[in-house]
């Protein structure tokens, strides 16, 4: 097709005019095809990783559920591979534990983060943004390492003198931990989100005689609705998925509890600290994949809800 | 012009170093000793290291932690010269050991007591064994039932790698630790805990928490444990205590190499089981090898 149309272009003598050969249109389409093909590929190898990653954590699991059977593992609340007793594989107080840090972690994340941005896009003065935008986006470089040592050197103490009680190492402070981690990705992008409202709606409000808080609440939010969701979807992946932090600071028991200020192991850092010891091809080793698995299934949850709320919210704002 | 040689030297120089990053430790291969494992002897290993390379200078030794199974992991996939153990390798790993080829070589180098030790306005100082063990199988919660205050006891313990956690599990516990224990990536995050929790009690290698004075760091206490109801308890921070056994939770402190040592690894563990190597281990807070340990490494051909 292509080459008879170059043809005819050849014959009318059109493509010479411009001094261009055939040869040359050639190697552009050519080219061009390359091109075309290398993103296409590059598009697919998302899907292939993660596709990959799917069933490589569901077949290394798959050993563990065959011997054990489903039940062992999501109708317990007991985890103790290397018990001196009878070995338990039950992680429904992991699941749990991961799910209160993470919501702990929002409950503060999200008002703080939306306020915020609210303010660096809105309220602030342009000298301020300048200053307040960049230093937010240096939090997320502190390595969660740095940050889960402060949890230990300074939030165990306060709460423990806040709450009266012996120590700080609990829900609570991987909750505020994972919370700062979260803050930079939800204030970015939120603010983003914000600055993307078009000025007339603003304008709007403003004119029918609304004050700045009522434009901000009422007009500005709602329309960036949609930014927001996916920065705060973006960072309960953050936090879901966090380790060293929660590992060094949530004390690590593994008893099961709804209560924010008893010490609790998440299900990253159960397969931190028992991934590295654990001998090859064993129940254990691949019960621990089982964990990753529930975890990537969660994660992939997430973003799936997340991508169907944004996707419904656009459809009716169109 | 001149920003393009400037790229070209660039690049050529940052290949270059990256060659040598390559390179280097090839070419030190046969001086350079791979350590690993427990967290307890770490520190006392590192040191020993270090006097011995001021000794021997050209021999590299990295010495690294992670964990008693950690380092025994290694050792079996070949990939330390030396696992630190502060535990026995459980039949398990001497078959895994074996269907690698690999034929574990025991060294005792240090002798520790590993010390109970809780916040120091904690009024209890002493505890038989067995309630010990019941507290950390969580049969005891509060303190007022061993005769402190009114405080639900807070436990601090490591995780399922560590030496220590499996040993005192053994011989102090003899069940599974209560699921409320916090399990810690270290001694010293043990000991970081239990200087801000009053109600908090752990376990930790004799090293850190004493000097070689025998004094306790400020913020610890050492619970005196005695064999049981009956006997006299004693303190772990006392050399006597832990020679002669008074101390009932001591343990030698082990190195498993892959086969009989020699070369430059010989020299090491020959350096260690000196007087010399074992004053060291006794300035960091360890104990030196007790006799019939001694005995046992002389038997080797150590």
């Amino acid at each position: 097709m292509i080459r008879m149309e170059l043809e005819a272009n050849i014959r009318e003598g059109a493509l010479e005019k411009k001094g261009i050969t055939f040869a040359e249109v050639r190697s552009q389409r050519i080219k061009e095809f390359l091109i075309e093909r290398f993103f296409f590929v590059n598009g697919l190898l998302a899907i292939l990783i993660l596709l990959g990653i799917f069933s490589l954590l569901f077949a290394k699991g798959y050993p563990a559920l065959k011997e054990l059977g489903w039940r062992s593992f999501l109708l317990s609340a007991q985890w103790n591979p290397t018990s001196y007793e009878v070995s338990r594989y039950g992680i429904l107080s992991l699941i749990n534990s991961t799910l209160m840090v993470t919501i702990g972690a929002l409950a503060f994340a999200v008002p703080l983060g939306v306020a915020c941005a609210a303010f660096i896009s809105e309220v602030a003065p342009p000298r301020i943004r300048e200053i307040l935008k960049p230093t937010v986006e240096v939090l997320a470089a502190i390595p969660s390492v740095v940050v889960g040592f402060l949890g230990i050197v300074l939030v165990n103490p306060i709460l423990s003198s806040v709450f009266n009680i012996s120590h700080g190492l609990n829900a609570l402070n991987g909750s505020i931990l994972l919370a700062i981690m979260a803050l930079p990705t939800i204030i970015s992008l939120s603010e983003d989100a914000l600055k993307a409202v078009p000025k007339t709606y603003k304008e709007a409000s403003l004119a029918l005689g609304a004050n700045q808080w009522q434009t901000i609440v009422r007009v500005s939010i709602p329309s960036a609705l949609s930014g927001i969701i996916a920065s705060i979807m973006l960072g309960m992946g953050r936090a879901i998925g966090e380790t060293m932090t929660v590992l060094m600071a949530t004390g690590n028991a593994r008893a099961l509890t709804f209560n924010f200020l008893d010490p609790i192991q998440t299900m990253t850092a159960t397969i931190a600290i028992e991934l590295g010891e654990v001998p090859y091809n064993t129940t254990h080793y691949f019960g621990l994949f089982i964990i990753g698995f529930v975890l990537f299934l969660m994660t992939f949850l997430v973003n799936l809800v997340s991508d169907i709320i944004l996707q419904k919210y656009q459809e009716v704002e169109r | 012009m001149m920003k393009k040689s400037m790229k070209v030297l660039f690049s050529v120089l940052s290949i270059g170093c990256m060659g040598i990053f390559f390179l280097v430790p090839l070419a030190l291969g046969q001086n350079m000793i791979q350590i690993k494992g427990s967290d307890s002897e770490v520190n006392v290993v590192q040191k020993l290291a270090e006097e011995f390379m001021k000794k021997n200078p050209g021999v590299n030794i990295a010495v690294t932690g992670g964990g008693s199974g950690t380092g025994i992991a290694a050792l079996i996939n070949k990939t330390t010269d030396i696992a630190n153990s502060s535990r026995d390798l459980s039949p398990k790993e001497e078959e895994a050991a074996k269907k690698v080829g690999v034929e574990p070589f025991r060294v005792v180098f240090a002798t520790d007591g590993i010390s109970v030790i809780i916040h120091p306005e904690n009024p209890v100082s002493k505890l038989p064994l067995e309630q010990l063990g019941k507290i950390f199988k969580g049969d005891i919660r509060n303190w007022k039932e061993v005769g402190g205050p009114d405080m639900t006891i807070s436990l601090y313990g490591r995780q399922s790698n560590s030496g220590t956690y499996v040993f005192f599990r053994e011989f102090v516990v003899k069940a599974d630790y209560s699921p409320h224990k916090k399990m810690m990536n270290g001694n010293a995050q043990i000991v970081e805990g239990i200087q801000r929790d009053k109600a908090g009690i752990g376990y930790v290698a004799v090293g850190y928490v004493v000097n070689d004075k025998g004094e306790v760091k400020p913020g610890l206490k050492i619970m005196n444990v005695a064999k049981d109801a009956q006997s006299e308890a004693y303190s772990p921070a006392i050399l006597e205590n832990v020679m002669t056994g008074r101390y009932p939770i001591s343990r030698p402190l082990n190195q498993y190499l892959v086969g009989k040592p020699t070369g430059k690894v010989f020299d090491f563990v020959k350096f260690e089981l000196s007087p010399e190597g074992q004053e060291i281990v006794r300035k960091q807070g360890f104990f030196p090898v007790q006799k019939h340990w001694m005995d046992f490494n002389r038997k080797q051909g150590i």
